[in-house]
């Protein structure tokens, strides 16, 4: 499977060779094109500042006291004998319910472990696999007036499951 | 929900510390745990202004369009109830493009406006229709091709290599969005085998 993780040093240059190339042809003004739309990057990184700190300022008090070793210790024994680090568990209950919260889990995971362990690089894959269902849910049904929600969270929370499941045996298999 | 869990977060952490004796730790945690989402976030400005200026070129130059039909058959075939030239499958396609080109903030309004066109198809009711239901599954697997925000902080955290997520995250995402289509579609005929009364 090493060939997954060659592809991946690929893909951003050839898209970035694509789109290049596309504007030349087209004859779209690139540079200037480039800089207009990379301001709104400044805004979305600096917007997410509140949101970050008080996600991280949480999980920042739950780890010091304590209270993850005790969480995961006591998760350990039974995730253990299907090889599912316990460190990994905070993450995936928190990646469905808020795109921050999960963020800062995230961070915090690449921290403590390292962003090139087994666990940060599957902490990395999960966080870019999967969406935050509540949120995606509550934001669009809510925009438009939709207040019955028939099967969508079902289907969402089942699909996140699927994800989890497959970040973990995929990164398993290709880095493990 | 989420209120729910942040304020546990903070009240389990203190109450533990007053056993622990690490309490600290604890105000220590506090401000460098501020800090370092400040920190995170100045990392992330970085990959979102070049990323984000490159999506703008592919804009202009129109092959965020292209892309756009490439997909289109295959969003028919997803959404039969909504005709294919309706508006509503073009603020679909928007938004599947959007959500694979790691372009979140895009996409929101895309498929918000999706969704009002489809329950205007639905007669203006307040409750899912099918293909609403098909939209919003989509949306929670989000099918990206770059994940630029987990590279970013990949590379605030000093990694080697920050981008060699990007396979496994492409295999990953596929499976949940395929899960998710197949989920749906269960969910639906099941549904509709109660309805007839087989």
């Amino acid at each position: 499977m090493s060939w997954v993780s060659a592809a991946s040093m690929w893909i951003i240059p050839m898209i970035l060779l694509g789109v290049l190339v596309h504007a030349s042809i087209k004859k779209v003004p690139a540079y200037d094109s480039f800089v207009e739309g990379g301001k709104d990057g400044f805004q979305l990184a600096i917007s997410l500042i509140p949101y970050l700190v008080g996600m991280l300022t949480a999980i920042s008090v739950f780890r010091a006291s304590g209270a993850m070793e005790l969480m995961i210790a006591g998760l350990e024994p039974l995730l253990g004998l299907i090889g599912i680090p316990a460190e990994i568990v905070p993450l995936a209950l928190i990646r469905p319910l808020s795109g921050s919260g999960a963020l800062g889990m995230m961070s915090d995971l690449l921290a403590e472990h390292g962003p090139d362990s087994f666990i940060g690089r599957l902490a990395s894959t999960m966080q870019g696999s999967t969406d935050t269902t509540l949120y995606v849910l509550t934001i669009y049904f809510g925009a438009a007036g939709i207040r019955y929600m028939g099967g969508a969270l079902k289907v969402g929370l089942l699909a996140d499951l699927v994800g989890i499941a497959a970040a973990i045996i995929i990164v398993t298999l290709v880095f493990g | 929900m989420v209120h729910v869990i942040w304020i546990a977060m903070f009240l389990i952490g203190i109450v533990t510390a007053m056993f622990n004796g690490r309490m600290e730790q604890v105000t220590d945690a506090l401000f460098s745990g501020a800090e370092s989402a400040v920190t995170l976030c100045f990392g992330l400005i970085s990959v979102m202004v070049f990323w984000l200026g490159m999506m703008n070129i592919a804009r202009r130059s129109g092959m965020l369009d292209a892309f756009t039909r490439i997909l289109r058959p295959v969003a028919v075939r997803l959404f039969p109830e909504v005709p294919p030239e309706h508006p509503a499958m073009g603020y679909i396609l928007s938004n599947i493009t959007a959500n694979m080109m790691g372009l979140g903030n895009a996409a929101t309004p895309m498929g918000i406006k999706a969704v009002k066109e489809l329950k205007q198809l639905n007669g203006g009711k307040d409750e899912a229709s099918r293909s609403m239901v098909t939209l919003m599954a989509l949306n929670t697997a989000s099918l990206t091709l770059i994940p630029t925000t987990v590279i970013a902080i990949r590379m605030n955290h000093g990694s080697e290599a920050p981008a060699e997520i990007v396979g496994t995250t492409i295999l990953a995402t596929a499976c949940s969005t395929l899960a998710a289509i197949f989920i749906d579609r269960y969910f639906y005929y099941r549904s509709m085998r109660k309805r007839k009364g087989y």
